[in-house]
């Protein structure tokens, strides 16, 4: 038996929980075809089940209540157990999301058994192996799991999210779950929204002008944020840049700061770290220019220019200047 | 008065290319060299921050080699009043170990320093860690510590301020930015970008040479990690098409751009 814990976001199932479940497919394929359930816990959408089901869920246990509706990760790793305990699990799982491996590791913790943070693919089923990210997936490491239930979170992008050939049943199970004082000492009390604050224009920027080390240094931003304005666009930077201060954190872009989506991304002096890389993989054009033509961007990007951006970039600018007229 | 206790790790510079050690148990850092975690330094920043604002002392610990003193003497140049070292070699321990190995520290302190230290006699209101460390990114110190302790923890903390007995710390959810109230004492896991780490000054680095570290050995054989070998990813093969060099490639960029739609 597996059981995948479920986020969910807005008003449907969560991208990553859907890649998890699909990963799911594979572990119980492999297995001879180890039924699946799923753990939903606080309010869910009401299409949740069915999205579920056509994962190929079998039963989907819903944990439920006033005590629910705020996130505490105690109350919902206790949920998770509760699942784990009427579904008689062998594998517990998650999407590799801050709150996917708190969740998972709340689990283990309870279970007293390991936890592996990040997998990206199993080897052997006995011992059980997993590969999983470490260095934020700048290197990967093969861990055994030996311990039942194995317990481990999926790394977002490891597997693309693919409804089932076969539909599961996606019954709703309703769960109840013994919560101690202890496990609601500590909950969310308020949420803010921050959607148009700080990082908000950044996430939903149509065009980003990123900027790395080789702007030199706090006065080598110039240029890029010259250009971000003529596009009508936003800076994101490298996490080198807000470590040493030189730009304030939430312009960060990667897998510590925000993942961008923009229809062209224009890096400018960013070396294309992997940890860099998980936060702008998305953007639908990449235009990098960098000193360093080996550099890993530059050979990622759907185009490049050789160069230094203190001379390529005010040169664009003119350019955009001059035909503007 | 608010006592901290901040665990770190010594971790390789991993800002540049990672390369793997012969054994591939461990990363290369011979010509990197070794740090904290972004995270681990936001949460030392914290930590010396409710300290002083609250009249308390915040404690710096590590488990790890004998030259993670490198690391504690960092924290003890930013503000930090005591350090605990828990000599084990790193590559033997896992999460759970390092996790029982902070929490009988923190006992033994509370209970009045059976380990003699500096520290004998403190009660730590509050714990402090990252939220994940750079090289084994586990993502589970923090949760099993506070287990061991049993204190509530919350994770993926940004900023901690506390009065009354009560921190009130706040994080970034799916929703938005998220506040916890959390009764003391117990454990937050820190990370980066809520707080800006402060550099040593010339005085602090001096005060910091001046702290003796107290020095433990390790409770129990550690477990391990199920780590069986790391490997590098592949190398992504280039896609790129090159518009040009230099400054003279201004007119095909911007070309490009106006094709794209943007720019205009
Ligand atoms: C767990 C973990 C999480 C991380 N999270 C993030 C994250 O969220 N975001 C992030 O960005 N990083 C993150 N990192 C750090 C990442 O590994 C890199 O260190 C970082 O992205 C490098 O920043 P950079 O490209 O600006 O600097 P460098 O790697 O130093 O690259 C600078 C680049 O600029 C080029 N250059 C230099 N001068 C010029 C010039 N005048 N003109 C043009 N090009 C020039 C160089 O050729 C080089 O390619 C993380 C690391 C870890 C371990
Ligand atoms: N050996 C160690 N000594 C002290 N603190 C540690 C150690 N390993 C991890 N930590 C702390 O726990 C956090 C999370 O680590 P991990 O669970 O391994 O990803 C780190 O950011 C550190 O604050």
């Amino acid at each position: 038996m597996i059981l995948v814990y479920v986020e969910v976001s807005g008003d449907a199932v969560s991208e990553v929980s859907l890649e998890t479940v699909t990963f799911a497919r594979g572990l119980s394929a492999a297995g001879g075809g180890v039924p699946i359930d799923a753990v939903l816990v606080g309010p869910a959408p009401s299409g949740a089940t069915a999205e579920l089901a056509s994962y190929g869920v079998r039963t989907v246990h819903h944990a439920d209540g006033e005590d629910l509706e705020r996130f505490s990760g105690a109350a919902t790793a206790a949920a998770v157990v509760a699942a784990r305990q009427a579904a008689g699990s062998v594998v517990v799982m998650a999407g590799g999301t801050n709150r996917g491996n708190e969740v998972m590791a709340r689990v283990a913790t309870r279970l007293d058994v390991a936890m592996a943070a990040n997998v990206v693919s199993f080897g052997g089923l006995s011992p059980f192996v997993v590969t999983r990210q470490v260095v934020g997936g700048a290197a990967l490491e093969e861990m055994r799991l030996s311990q039942r239930p194995a317990v481990f979170t999926v790394a977002g992008h490891a597997v693309e999210p693919t409804p089932a050939p076969e539909p599961g049943a996606g019954t709703l199970q309703p769960l109840d779950v013994e919560l101690t004082p202890g496990d609601l000492a500590v909950r969310v009390v308020s949420v803010e929204r921050t959607d148009d604050a700080d990082a908000g224009s950044l996430k939903s920027a149509r065009i980003v002008v990123g900027a790395g080390r080789g702007a030199g240094g706090p006065d080598g931003f110039g240029d890029v944020l010259e250009l971000a304005e003529l596009l009508g666009g936003s800076l994101g930077v490298s996490r080198v840049v807000t470590s040493l201060g030189w730009r304030p954190h939430h312009e960060q872009v990667g897998q510590t700061g925000s993942r961008i989506s923009p229809e062209v991304y224009i890096p400018c002096g960013i070396s294309g770290a992997i940890q860099h890389w998980a936060g702008c993989a998305s953007s639908k054009v990449i235009l990098a220019i960098n000193t360093d033509p080996e550099a890993p961007m530059m050979t990622k990007a759907t185009y490049a220019v050789v160069g230094d951006m203190h001379e390529v970039v005010p040169a664009i600018n003119e350019e955009i200047r001059r035909r503007r007229g | 008065m608010t006592n901290v206790l901040v665990c770190i790790k010594r971790v390789p510079d991993f800002s540049g290319e990672v390369l793997l050690a012969e054994d591939a148990q461990s990363a290369d850092a011979r010509f990197v060299g070794f740090t904290l975690s972004n995270h681990d330094s936001c949460a030392v920043e914290l930590a010396v921050q409710v300290a002083s604002a609250t009249d308390g002392t915040a404690t710096v610990l590590t488990v790890g080699s004998a030259e993670s003193v490198e690391q504690l003497r960092s924290a003890l140049g930013v503000g930090c009043a005591a350090a605990v070292l828990v000599e084990a070699d790193p590559v033997a321990l896992g999460p759970a170990d390092v996790a029982r190995e902070i929490a009988a520290a923190v006992r033994d302190h509370e209970a009045g320093g059976a380990g003699g230290g500096p520290g004998g006699g403190t009660t730590y209101d509050l714990v402090l860690l990252g939220n994940d460390a750079a090289d084994s990114g586990d993502f589970q110190v923090g949760i099993r510590l506070a287990h061991e302790l049993e204190r509530p923890v919350v994770t993926g903390i940004k900023t901690v301020t506390v009065a009354d007995g009560t921190a009130t710390v706040h994080g970034d959810g799916a929703e938005g930015r998220e506040t916890y109230a959390v009764p003391l004492p117990a454990v937050v896991t820190v990370l980066e970008g809520g707080v800006e780490p402060r550099y040593p000054t010339i005085t602090g680095r001096m005060k910091a040479k001046k702290i003796p570290v107290e020095t433990r050995t390790l409770m129990q054989a550690p477990t391990g990690s199920g780590r069986m070998r790391l490997t590098l990813p592949p190398a992504a093969p280039s896609t790129a098409e090159v518009l040009g060099e230099g400054p003279e490639a201004a007119g095909t960029v911007v070309d490009l751009l106006q094709k794209l739609g943007v720019g205009r």
